[in-house]
């Protein structure tokens, strides 16, 4: 029996040697093992073989590959800067000008498109039927005309619509301040003077004290149950404190006031219309996406919940801040993180109006001017990854701060 | 209620016919119940009204009473009337639709065009007759129509570059989401994967496309690409748009199927795994069935999106519908039409997403039952 | 089976395997057809018909080489690029020469690898203004929103003329032509600046063309130029002597009409001669026939021809010949000997 045994086992032994391979490939933990050198030895292969090719191909060209030409005078002009900038700046110079656009241009865009998002949200969920049809419209037309028609579209209105410098001096103004042209809109600039560094100082020191004093009136509340109106109080001290300060000193705040000088306003503050026109476009497409997601949100709150919050015998506009916009939350801030991302690198195509973003300084003129196209390329790549990984980061945690915690 | 406290008794039946309840229904019942039920309902119902008042008719006005349809040029448009010069869309729709397609030969882009909805058929409609036959074609399809577009084998041959107008759009959306449906499928597999260096690659990749926007993609595609192929082949400029597009999707197309695979009960792998099924069977037997069938107005909707995504290739000089349409604009002769081919170009837009995006829906709605029944 | 045999004839038909830098002439006859990168839209240079044909004066340059090689000026295939785009669809093989009014400057030239074979035609920048604002001169535009083409030359100039002159400008920047015209017409801009050419052919399709006056300022020097890849002499030589052949004809009396009843026996005129291939074998020396010269011009006509048919004075555009008028009449248009 027991020799039976060894050569059955010696046989098998036998076998094993003879398919050392194949009982690897059987093994679970070794064929993944094996799967993943595959690929990772195919990805790295892959990568040499691009690499060497780009090498092989800038050669040709007599390119070189370096990011030098960065600190080169960059020679051209760009019409909004949030940084200094001129003819004579660097290449680098003028990327920096262009992210800041792209970034201004995002910002503002999630902002606007947030606010309108919700508005039409809510307004389609509204009983009136006429407004809510309107919305609808609005809503199923602008998601379904490519967005680049529709900056195209509002930049032809901007630039067709609003006057000229001339005519708006006489008629398109708000009390002689503010003016809509075709150049973009004019408005006065505030030039802070000496004593205002004390406004905004009790502004932040308005916001550090309203914070501290919503954790305390919480800990009280947990601890005794009263609640305080911490809403109106520190919303009070952020406004409050530093118009009371601002009053008291004399108005320490100086406007520069645009005026119609030659061929332009000058003076102010302006917001050119390929701003405008991105801007706007971006947002009204973002918010008919905003739109549907907060309207599937609020829909996805159970009507028990209603039901059950009033049954406790809250009025309906606690009912809304406490039981479902916490709830509903929850449900729409995962995909308006995609769209907050989406509304981001659709700023790219600034570029068919010619706005000064990333992609029309660096990715645009700057490749032009130089023949740059692979490092500009990365560039503008790189930027676009860490915003999106930013955003994202941002959204995951705020996500997992909402997150309903399960007791 | 009122009933059973009415003093008069009637034999059951024999109750006269009560007056229906005051207003409860009919035109202004509808109007006080859905425009005017509260002051901030008639608030809300000024502010429409008055919005619609002022947007309407100088639309209607300009877009079709005032509008001139037939006219030799521009001026011959302001002559007729101050509104729309539809004439000029009229001229050139072949070109919108054509691009510079020979015109002899654009019998073949009708019938690729027709085919594409044969073999859609079976694809998007679970009763069509003999589907798993029918199937067979919508996999040969892509091949049928790059042969009959691009020509040889028997048909005079179109170079890529004649390509132009809605055939290039539904040719590029069509392409990138035929194509990246099985890469994405792969993807999000290798993103579920329990093997952590495919996974890593994985989820790189599809947030490296997820991260950056369609526009610098199409750059490196007509800037780039061709430093990163040996040295001297180059290849048409169109084909690498397609290749690109379909890369860009298939990082969409794969998040779509992960939320496929994700929707799949654990006990289906589980179940799959105790009949002793290995992964790949499990896979296409039990998994990516039920996973792609509930993906399916997700895929739509990544089609929706990359259709519209598809006018971004003016921006490295192809000449879709929209490059058509601006390029025309510097014609002397009609120069300054700018609205007029735009909005044309909207509603062209506006018609072929929202069919689909209804389509998409009535999807959704069908599964939903489907799945809590 | 078929299946995949379909498709990898379908990839093979469209990925043309094409050398980067050498035997351009080799690649352009075995594909039957000239590829030529041109403007997307410039009135009088390079745009489309209602039919979808391209026509205007460097889309004649082209037609004029497809017909040196291969004596048939239809076969050329026309690329349409940005400013934005020319160079590298050059440098990827992709076109095999630029006509797009395309300024040969020095960073061009050597760093960005471009071949420029000759001027075509002698342009400046200039600007344009609607009469009204009643600008007489450049230097009084300070404070002026200008539109402007991207990834051209003019938008350095423009950056260098307002500097040394120390006035401020906005600069508007648009990606075409058509855009600028737009732009410029809607008001967005008070002053639209390039080429003193482009300026005058979009001025052409204005509906009020006299109410816009071009200043006399010409800040820069614009030789626009047909230009290849660095490396590929022959085919350089093939785009430089047609278009040299083309204002000899001029020099030569030689028009679309007499090239035939001059080209079919040697003349008196051995320059005529040897131009036309009656006489040695100059064709032969750039790989052609030797009637390639007779070819290009029954195709299109002489330089003047062009000009004329195209941007002349008596077209819509408008433009008097100037600069661009042969040297023999005062204008630097000047051909190398035929020889």
């Amino acid at each position: 029996m027991a020799s039976i045994d060894s050569t059955a086992r010696s046989a098998q032994t036998d076998d094993g040697q003879r398919n050392i391979i194949a009982r690897l490939w059987y093994d679970k933990e070794t064929r993944s093992i094996i799967l993943q050198i595959i690929t990772l030895a195919l990805l790295v292969a892959f990568i040499a073989y691009i690499t060497t090719n780009a090498i092989a191909n800038l050669k040709l060209l007599g390119k070189t590959f370096s990011f030098d030409f960065l600190n080169d005078p960059a020679h051209y002009d760009i019409n909004q800067t949030l940084v200094e900038y001129s003819s004579t700046s660097t290449h680098f110079r003028a990327m920096v000008v262009g992210i800041l656009n792209t970034l201004l241009v995002a910002f503002c865009g999630v902002i606007l498109a947030t606010i309108l998002g919700f508005i039409f949200g809510v307004l389609r969920l509204s009983p009136n039927w006429l407004v809510s049809r309107i919305v609808y419209c609005f809503i199923e037309f602008t998601r379904n005309v490519p967005v680049l028609l529709q900056i195209l579209l509002v930049h032809g209105i901007v630039v067709h619509l609003l006057p000229q410098p001339r005519v708006a001096q006489e008629s398109a103004n708000i009390a002689n301040s503010i003016f809509f042209t075709n150049r973009g809109v004019f408005a006065p600039m505030p030039i802070p003077e000496a004593g205002f560094n004390i406004v905004i100082g009790a502004f932040l020191a308005a916001i550090v004290f309203a914070v501290v004093f919503a954790k305390w009136a919480k800990a009280k509340q947990d601890a005794t149950g009263q609640h305080l109106p911490v809403f109106w109080i520190c919303t009070g001290a952020i406004i409050g404190a530093p118009l009371l300060l601002y009053l008291m000193l004399g108005m320490p705040l100086a406007w520069d006031m645009p005026a119609l000088k030659g061929f332009n306003f000058r003076g102010g503050f302006v917001i050119r219309p390929e701003f405008l026109a991105l801007w706007l476009a971006l947002a009204f497409y973002t918010s008919a996406f905003i739109a549907e997601i907060v309207r599937a949100g609020i829909l996805a709150v159970s009507k028990g919940q209603w039901e059950a919050a009033s049954a406790l015998g809250l009025p309906r506009g606690r009912t809304l801040n406490l039981v479902i916009i916490p709830q509903a939350l929850r449900v729409i801030v995962p995909p308006l993180t995609s769209q907050y991302l989406n509304l981001t690198k659709n700023s790219s195509l600034a570029i068919a109006i010619g706005y000064m973003d990333v992609v029309a300084t660096i990715g645009g003129i700057s490749l032009m001017q130089t023949g740059k196209e692979m490092e500009t390329m990365i560039i503008v790549i790189l930027f676009y990854l860490c915003v999106s990984l930013t955003i994202s980061a941002f959204m995951n945690w705020y996500n997992r701060r909402i997150k309903l915690v399960e007791r | 209620m009122a009933d059973t406290t009415a003093t008069q008794r009637y034999e059951p039946g024999k109750h006269p016919e009560l007056p229906p309840p005051r207003l409860a229904s009919g035109p202004i019942y509808w109007v006080r119940e859905n425009l005017l039920s509260s002051w901030y309902n008639v608030f809300l119902t000024f502010i429409g009204v008055w919005f619609l008042w002022t947007i309407v008719p100088p639309l209607l006005n300009w877009g079709l009473f005032d509008a001139v349809f037939e006219a030799a040029d521009r001026a011959g448009c302001q002559a007729l009337g101050d509104g729309a010069c539809w004439a000029f869309i009229s001229e050139r729709y072949k070109l919108f639709i054509y691009g510079f397609y020979p015109e002899e030969e654009r019998w073949r882009v009708i019938l690729a065009f027709v085919l594409l909805f044969v073999a859609l058929g079976p694809l998007l409609f679970d009763k069509f007759p003999s589907r798993g036959k029918a199937m067979l074609f919508s996999l040969a399809y892509p091949f049928i129509a790059a042969w009959l577009l691009l020509g040889g084998f028997g048909l005079t041959p179109v170079g890529t570059d004649q390509f132009g107008g809605t055939l290039l759009n539904i040719i590029v959306g069509v392409t990138g989401i035929a194509f990246s449906l099985p890469i994405g499928i792969l993807l999000a597999l290798g993103r579920a994967s329990d093997m952590p260096a495919v996974r890593v690659i994985c989820v790189a990749f599809i947030e490296f496309i997820r991260g950056v926007p369609l526009i610098t993609l199409l750059f490196v595609a007509s800037t780039m690409l061709s430093y990163f192929l040996p040295p001297g082949t180059s290849f048409d400029l169109l084909l690498r748009v397609l290749i690109m597009v379909t890369l860009f999707s298939s990082g969409y197309m794969a998040e779509v199927i992960r939320g496929g695979l994700q929707a799949i009960p654990r006990g289906q792998y589980e179940a799959a795994d105790s009949m002793g099924l290995k992964y790949w069977q499990s896979m296409r037997l039990i998994v990516l069935p039920q996973a792609l069938k509930i993906s399916i107005p997700g895929i739509v909707n990544t089609f929706i999106g990359l259709f519209k995504d598809t006018t971004l290739v003016i921006i490295i000089g192809l000449l879709d519908i929209l490059g058509m349409g601006r390029a025309s604009l510097a014609d002397s002769k009609w120069a300054g039409l700018s609205n007029e081919v735009y909005i044309s170009i909207a509603v062209f837009f506006f018609l072929f997403c929202f069919a689909m995006s209804r389509y998409s829906l009535y999807l959704e709605s069908k599964l939903e039952t489907g799945h809590r029944t | 089976m078929k299946r995949y045999l379909l498709g990898a004839t379908a990839a093979l038909a469209m990925i043309g395997a094409t050398a980067a830098n050498a035997g351009t002439l080799d690649d352009v006859k075995a594909r039957g057809e000239l590829i030529c990168i041109v403007n997307t839209g410039l009135p009088g240079f390079s745009f489309t018909d209602e039919s979808g044909k391209w026509q205007g004066f460097d889309v004649d340059h082209c037609r004029a080489v497809a017909a040196a090689i291969f004596g048939d000026p239809n076969k050329v295939k026309y690329k349409p690029a940005t400013g934005k785009t020319r160079f590298t669809i050059l440098n990827s093989g992709e076109g095999d020469v630029i006509f797009r009014n395309t300024t040969w400057t020095f960073v061009r030239d050597v760093d960005v690898k471009l071949a420029f074979q000759g001027t075509n035609y002698y342009d400046g920048q200039g600007f344009m203004v609607p009469k009204k604002l009643g600008v007489k001169s450049a230097k009084e535009l300070d404070g002026a929103s200008v539109c402007i083409q991207t990834g051209t030359t003019t938008e350095l100039n423009l950056a260098d003329f307002f500097r040394s002159n120390k006035i401020k400008y906005e600069p508007v920047p648009i990606e075409s032509n058509e855009e600028a015209r737009t732009n410029y017409l809607a008001g967005r801009c008070d002053v639209y600046t390039t080429d003193a050419s482009g300026l005058a052919a979009t001025r052409a399709t204005f509906k009020d063309p006299q109410n816009h006056v071009i200043l006399p300022e010409i800040i820069s020097k614009e030789p626009l130029g047909p230009a290849t890849r660095h490396g590929d002499d022959q085919w350089s030589d093939i785009i430089r002597w047609t278009t040299n052949a083309l204002v000899a004809a001029e020099e030569l009396g030689i028009t679309q009409k007499n090239v035939g009843e001059l080209g079919a026996k040697a003349t008196d005129n051995p320059e005529i001669n040897r131009l036309l291939g009656t006489e040695g074998n100059l064709g032969g020396m750039l790989g052609l026939d030797k009637d390639w010269a007779a070819k290009a011009i029954k195709a299109v006509g002489n330089y003047g021809e062009i000009f004329d048919r195209n941007i002349g004075p008596k077209t819509p555009i408008g433009l008097e010949r100037g600069l661009n008028a042969l040297w023999t009449d005062g204008g630097l248009q000047y051909t190398p000997p035929f020889r």
